[in-house]
This record gives structure tokens, sequence and C-alpha cells, in this order.
């Protein structure tokens, strides 16, 4: 048995294929990158060691400040809406749709499957002033106030990105959440009833504490795709206007192959990365703490 | 006990105004304005989740001088397809087919190569599985940014760029890590009692994985492809990098770049572009929405 279950041939042939393809295209092409962070230059120019130039001018650079400023407003933003929107989703799924839930959670949930490109032409047809009026600014004439130039100021331009990361993301979360909440016994949610606690006592007290572990996991979740968050605003405001939304994985493209540094590419690609971990890190320790506490 | 005893007093004040409305029907009314408000909530979701598709739908039949002229909730005068084949006359045909070209084999050898590598982690017993899991873990979090770099050289210097290779090698690759963490879940579950009984009838594992392991997970890598497939069909950065040319685009990157060919936006084409590029998703979560449901919140609880 253990001979047969451990048969060494049998795990080359069935592991081999994707282990193989996976450190060529992935592992060995990560390591590379951290060696191109102390190089200048691109493959078409050729490369020349620059130490740790690319570092220094990546925290001397304003622009590399503004898009690391950008994608963490946008990450912490996002995250606390997408899942502060999906828990009320499944909030209302569970306490107030009850079974009849099933086709809203269906349609609501269905704009995440939808290519982020096609969503950002449409949304920036929804939100347009001139030449035209979208639907938003006639709705907003329509109640008395002018139209707004939303891709014209950085703030606005900032709250579409969201609204439509909103609208595709929230019905996903809604339903990961659901599925959580699904999980809490029933007799709990009974007995805490007939001791009294209804409404947001009962939320607060019974099932924010048993959600805990699906909503860590969707913090997390929601926090490494936003930091990383590229079609919607490549496809809504392609960073603008200016570079006020232009964030890490935005401006190392446009560094790499508008200007063809790959090594500066590379260092803000890194930089990206370790963003990642300190967020996740981050979230899985606070929330460990508040754990331990209650 | 305590808490509770002081608490109830509090609830019972904020419930009164709601059943202080007409007293004869007092269950009834009370319970429809309780509804009320949720319903309202409910009805204006949906109208905002909804109503975008529904005039991008109607828009793709419109005439330019109509956006221009008309409300944006005026009906299509006339239900002609000239937009839609505007859009086919500037080449989004070949972006779909070169969209079909890269997704599939892709998504084949995603599934093939990734079903058994989940299997070899799962289910067989050998020192370091635990590491190697690991380390496909860790290409769920890097993000893509850190290796196009890289293979951009790579495929340069070996000359495959300027054809679909790089585009299939790179999404098989970051296709593997969710597919083989996915695939080791679903093993997890199947019992190991019906392995080991298929290796002592005789059965090599070889064969207990083509004959006993694949057809237990039958409907888990269904899920992964349609998962797998919407992250393919849907990507942009990588169809982006990879594609130099205009022969090559994906859908993804026609449609990007299908509004700036033209000085003044040409609205009709535009909504028809976005209408055929959502439909391919549309019509796959008509039929299998509740698989799609469920695979796409798998992946990402376990991720």
């Amino acid at each position: 048995m253990e001979r047969v279950l451990g048969d060494k041939r049998a795990i080359l042939i069935l592991l081999g294929p994707a282990l193989l393809v996976y450190s060529l295209i992935m592992l060995v092409p990560i390591i590379w990158s951290l060696g191109y962070t102390v190089l200048d230059g691109n493959p078409i120019v050729g490369f020349t060691f620059n130490g740790f130039d690319n570092f220094i001018k990546f925290f001397q650079d304003p622009a590399a400040w503004s898009a690391i400023w950008f994608t963490v407003r946008f990450a912490v933003v996002m995250t606390v809406l997408q899942v502060g929107a999906g828990f009320g989703l499944s909030l209302l799924y569970v306490f107030w749709l009850k079974r009849s839930s099933s086709a809203i959670r269906t349609i609501i949930f269905f704009p995440i499957v939808l290519p982020t490109v096609a969503v950002a032409l449409l949304f920036q047809r929804l939100f347009e002033a001139a030449p035209t009026t979208g639907p938003v600014n006639s709705f907003l004439n329509l109640l008395g106030i002018d139209s707004v130039d939303w891709f014209g100021t950085p703030a606005a331009s900032f709250w579409i990105l969201l609204l439509m990361g909103l609208w595709q993301s929230m019905g996903f979360y809604g339903v990961l959440l659901y599925a959580g909440l699904l999980d809490i016994p029933e007799e709990m949610l009974e007995s805490a009833r007939l001791d009294g606690a209804g409404g947001w006592k009962l939320i607060r007290t019974i099932v924010l504490p048993l959600s805990l572990p699906v909503l860590l996991s969707s913090l997390i979740f929601s926090i490494n795709g936003t930091l990383k968050v590229f079609d919607s605003v490549v496809a809504l405001t392609n960073g603008g206007p200016g570079n006020a939304t232009t964030p890490l994985t935005v401006y190392m493209f446009q560094t790499s192959f508008t200007y063809g540094q790959y090594g500066y590419g590379s260092t803000i690609a890194l930089m990206l990365t370790i963003l990642c971990l300190i967020f996740t890190i981050f979230i899985f320790r606070s929330t460990r703490r508040d754990v331990t506490k209650s | 006990m305590t808490t509770q005893t002081t608490t109830i007093p509090r609830v019972t004040p904020r419930q009164n105004p709601r059943s202080a409305v007409p007293r004869k029907r007092k269950v009834t009314a009370r319970q429809f304005f309780s509804r009320l408000p949720i319903r309202v909530f409910l009805a204006v979701l949906l109208v905002i989740v909804i109503y975008p598709m529904l005039w991008m739908f109607l828009g793709s039949f419109k005439t330019q001088s109509e956006f221009l002229n008309e409300p944006f909730w005026a009906l299509p005068q006339s239900w002609s397809l000239d937009n839609y084949v505007s859009v086919f006359d500037s080449g989004f045909g070949t972006y779909i087919v070169n969209s079909i070209i890269v997704v599939f084999p892709s998504l084949a050898v995603i599934l093939i190569v990734g079903v058994a590598a989940g299997f070899a982690l799962e289910v067989m017993v050998w020192k370091g599985r635990g590491t190697v899991l690991l380390l496909f873990l860790a290409g769920i979090m890097v993000p893509t940014q850190m290796i196009i770099l890289p293979l951009f050289t790579i495929y340069f210097r070996t000359g495959l760029t300027g054809s679909y290779w790089p585009m299939i090698l790179t999404y098989i690759a970051t296709g593997l890590p969710l597919t083989v963490f996915m695939m080791a879940t679903f093993f997890r579950s199947v019992p190991r009692e019906i392995f080991e009984a298929s290796t002592l009838d005789g059965a090599s594992i070889l064969r207990s994985f083509w004959a006993v392991g694949l057809p237990l997970v039958k409907n888990a890598i269904f899920t992964v492809g349609l998962v797998q497939f919407f992250f393919l069909w849907n990507d942009l950065l990588i169809a982006l990098t990879f594609t130099n040319s205009d022969a090559l685009r994906t859908i993804q990157v026609g449609l990007l770049n299908f509004t700036g060919q033209y000085g003044a936006v040409q609205y009709g084409p535009t909504f028809a572009a976005i209408a055929v590029n959502v439909l391919g998703t549309l019509f796959i979560y008509l039929f299998l929405n509740q698989q799609v449901m469920k695979g796409l919140t798998a992946g990402s609880v376990k991720g």
C-alpha cells in the first residue's frame, strides 16, 4: 500500500508537467525579476548594472509615491465597501429574504463575471457629461443639480472607480459571506432570540463573531485583489486625470513598456508584492488578536 | 441573564411607532410597513444592477443621432443590426477567434495537468508534498507584474514574440496555482479508503487516478474549468503585454482599443461591441449560474 501510494514514477508522471511549467514560467521569472531590480535597461538595448539606484529612485520619485498612495487608498476603501456591502447583502439574504433569496442572489452576483473592460466602457457612458448627457447626469439634472464632469477631477474619478468596483463585486461578496452565515447553527440563533436578542444586538453579539473566519478570508481576498487593480483603471480612467488614479500596477506597466525601463519596472513590481504581503499579514494578525480578546 | 433583562424594555419601545398605524388590520399593516423599506431597497438595488446592462443592449440598436438628440431613456427607433455589422467589419470577429485560440488550449492544459498534480499532492504519500503545495500557493499571491518582464525577455529571445504562444504559456502558468490548490481540496474530501481499496484490488496508482479518482471529481473539474474560463477570457494584463499587433488582439484588448480609433465616440458601435463582448459570459451564466457561483466563491475562500 505505502509503496503504491508513494510510487516515485507515478508522482513524476502526475506532478512533473505541472511543476515543470509552473517553475519555468512562474518561479524562474520571479527570481529573474528580482535580478532586474539592480539593472537598468531593457532586452532590446541591453542591461547595465546600477546597484540600488532603482530603489533610491523609487523612494525619491513623486509619481511612485502618488501611485503607492492611490493604491493603498483605493484598496482600503474598496475592501471596506466590498466586504461591508457583501455582509449587508448576506444579512439581507439570510434574515429577511430567507428561502426566496435565490433569484435575487443570482442576479446581484452576475456582474462579477462580466469582463471589466466592458463594464468600464459602459460606466464611461453612464457617467458621461458631454457631448451627450449620460443617465447619471440626467438623473442629477432632474434633481436640479448641474452635470458633473466625473472624469475631469481626481476625487470624482476615484469615486467612480469605487462605484464600479462595488457594482461588480458586491453580489459576489454577498454570496461568499452568505455561505458563511448559513454555517451558523439555527438553534444558536433561536436561543439567542428567545433570550431577547433581536436585530442589531443579535448581529453584533452572535452573527458577527461567528462569521469572523469567513469575514477574515474575504478581507484578505479583497485586499489582495484591490491592491492589484489594473483592468478597471486602464479601461475606465487610464490613470487620469493626470496621474491621479494611477496605481502601482499601471505605473509599473507604463514604466516598463512605454519608457522601456525594465529595471525600474521590476522594482515597482517588487514593491507591490511587498505591499500585498504587508497587508495580508496585517489583517491576519489584527483579527487574530481580536479573536483571543473576545 | 442580567444583560438580557435590561435590554428587553429598551427594545420594545423602539418597535412601538411602527405598530401605531391603523389598529384594525394591525398585523397585516404592520407586516406590510415593516417589510416596505426592505422591498423598496431591493427594488432599487435590482434596478441598479440590471438597468445599466439593459441600457447597453437597447443602446446597441440606436443611431448616433439618437444618442446625441434623444434623452437616455428613449427606446431605439428601429431594431436594425447596423451597429453590429460595423463592429464585425472593424475586425471584432478576429478578436473573438484569437480569444478562442488562446483560451481553450490553455484551459485544457491547465485542467489536465492541474488535476493530476492535485491528485499527486493530496492522495499520494511522499516527503515534501506540503512544501510543493505551499510553492503553488505562493503563486496565487504574487502579482502577475512580477513575471511579465522576464517572460517578455524569454519570449523575445526564443522568437515566440508575435505568436499566440506567449499568451498560452503564461495563461497556463498563472492558471495552475489556483487549479492545483482547488483540486487538492476536492481530492481531500474523497474518502481515502476508496483509493486504498482500489490499490488492494491490485490497481496501479495511475490506474486508480484514471479509473477511480477522475470520475469522482468530475463535477469539481467542471467547476474549476468554469472559474478558469472566466479568468482567462476576461484577462487584460497578460493579453495587453503579449499582443504586439492588431492581428493577435484578444476580445478584451480589442474592446479596449475600440473607442480609441475614432475622433468622436461612435456610440452605437461601441455599445454593440460591449454587447458582443458581454454576450458570451451572459449565456454561460444564464445556464450555469449555480455552478459559477459555487466555483468562484470556493476559489476565493481557499485562495
